[in-house]
């Protein structure tokens, strides 16, 4: 089972149409069991019944997820296949030591893929749908997959299965989430 | 609300009534018909619209050049938040990131949060989604190959939405027609308070490009 946590700024937000159905959607084409919670719903001794956990995304505007990064701490414990994304991967760097800084970019841009790992396959370049005001700091322990160490695109940690992606892959890259859905 | 009078600005109108107060639809009239950003056929109708739905609209001109249009958005957007105090935007884009990544810059520019309520949908069952709910949605336009002339007009029904899905198939149309290859006008719904009638329209047809122009309506109750 795969969980879908909801960081928007509030449960069932008109947000969640746009950062969580659209993930939901393509769990759904896979044919991967799922459910979605807010992430103020989360409980860690719950977190056992999930295989996988997918952290979405937030609009522009909604950095509320970024000042409750306690809520977030069970990502140190939790030791199966975690994805970040945009507003996740802050999160991610948050818990893990990392920082949340300011980095602007909205639209299509390409970027790079340095190093091969199982969910972005090999070094090459690909172009990603961006849409956030802060992008993160690489935390101890993590490797950059994606980008450079002062733009980081996608980061993965060193020794545990925990992904983090700043650009948002259910716009045209529907495929890396059907990798996270594999691996 | 970014209000073209299509299916896709009163969906998205619908889905953030659900969640939050719609203060105002804005509505931005091309003297473009290839507008880039805005929908033209019958534009000047969302007055009508907005009345059966009980909203206020800010209609706005725009030359429909480019980049101009997008300038005209933003003052539009400025005044809507000056005269309604407005917090957000909302847009019916699902597909095109053209559209979206422009709107998000806006509202960046302006301060104010943007919500694409159908951003990323499966088109086809948006489509059946549009129908369930009890949408009354006509073509309002077509522009592009394969749509001949019996598509102009037509009311939206499961058995079109199935040609549609054929089509996309075949020739890579998006079904919602967000490409540009379609246009709608909604008649009514479950938010409109009062349901439109056309009493008289016309239509023209030529090259896979038409258009069904309303020429009179009125609002009738429901």
């Amino acid at each position: 089972m795969i969980l879908l946590l909801d960081l928007c700024y509030e449960k069932d937000s008109l947000s969640k149409y746009e950062f969580v159905f659209p993930i939901a959607d393509t769990m759904r084409k896979t044919g991967a069991r799922f459910e979605t919670l807010h992430f103020t719903e989360i409980a860690e001794d719950k977190l056992g019944k999930y295989d996988k956990i997918i952290l979405c995304g937030t609009a522009l505007k909604d950095n509320t997820y970024a000042d409750r990064i306690e809520m977030f701490s069970w990502l140190k414990r939790y030791d199966m296949p975690v994805l970040g994304i945009c507003a996740g991967m802050q999160v991610i760097s948050a818990v893990f030591s990392g920082h949340i800084v300011p980095q602007s970019a909205i639209g299509l841009e390409r970027l790079e893929i340095v190093a091969e790992t199982q969910l972005l396959g090999k070094p090459r370049q690909i172009e990603g749908y961006h849409l956030h005001n802060y992008g993160v700091t690489l935390p101890e322990g993590f490797l950059v997959v994606a980008g450079t160490t002062k733009v980081v695109e996608a980061f993965r940690h060193r020794d545990r299965p925990i992904y983090g992606i700043i650009f948002h892959p259910e716009v045209r890259n529907r495929w890396i989430l059907e990798r996270f859905a594999e691996l | 609300m970014l209000f073209s009078g299509g299916k896709d600005s009163t969906f998205a109108c619908y889905r953030a009534m659900e969640k939050d107060t719609v203060a105002c639809l804005i509505t931005l009239i091309s003297e473009n018909e290839d507008s880039y950003m805005f929908h033209t056929p019958n534009i000047r109708r969302t007055g009508l619209q907005a009345e059966a739905m009980g909203f206020s609209l800010l209609s706005w001109p725009t030359g429909g050049q480019k980049e101009e249009e997008l300038e005209d958005l933003k003052a539009a957007i400025a005044a809507a938040a000056e005269l309604y105090g407005i917090d957000g935007i909302v847009t019916g884009a699902i597909e095109s990131v053209y559209q979206a990544a422009r709107m998000q810059r806006i509202c960046l520019d302006l301060d104010l949060w943007c919500f694409n309520p159908l951003w990323q949908i499966n088109q086809v069952d948006y489509l059946r989604l549009l129908l369930s709910e009890g949408f009354k949605i006509i073509i309002s336009g077509v522009f592009a190959y394969p749509f001949n002339e019996s598509w102009v007009g037509a009311t939206l029904t499961e058995e079109m939405i199935q040609k549609l899905e054929q089509l996309q198939k075949k020739y890579k149309i998006n079904p919602s027609g967000e490409g540009g290859e379609l246009e709608t006008f909604v008649l009514d719904g479950p938010l409109f308070k009062k349901r439109i009638e056309i009493l008289k329209a016309s239509r023209t047809y030529e090259n896979y490009r038409g258009h069904f122009l309303i020429e009179d309506v009125r609002l009738v109750d429901k």
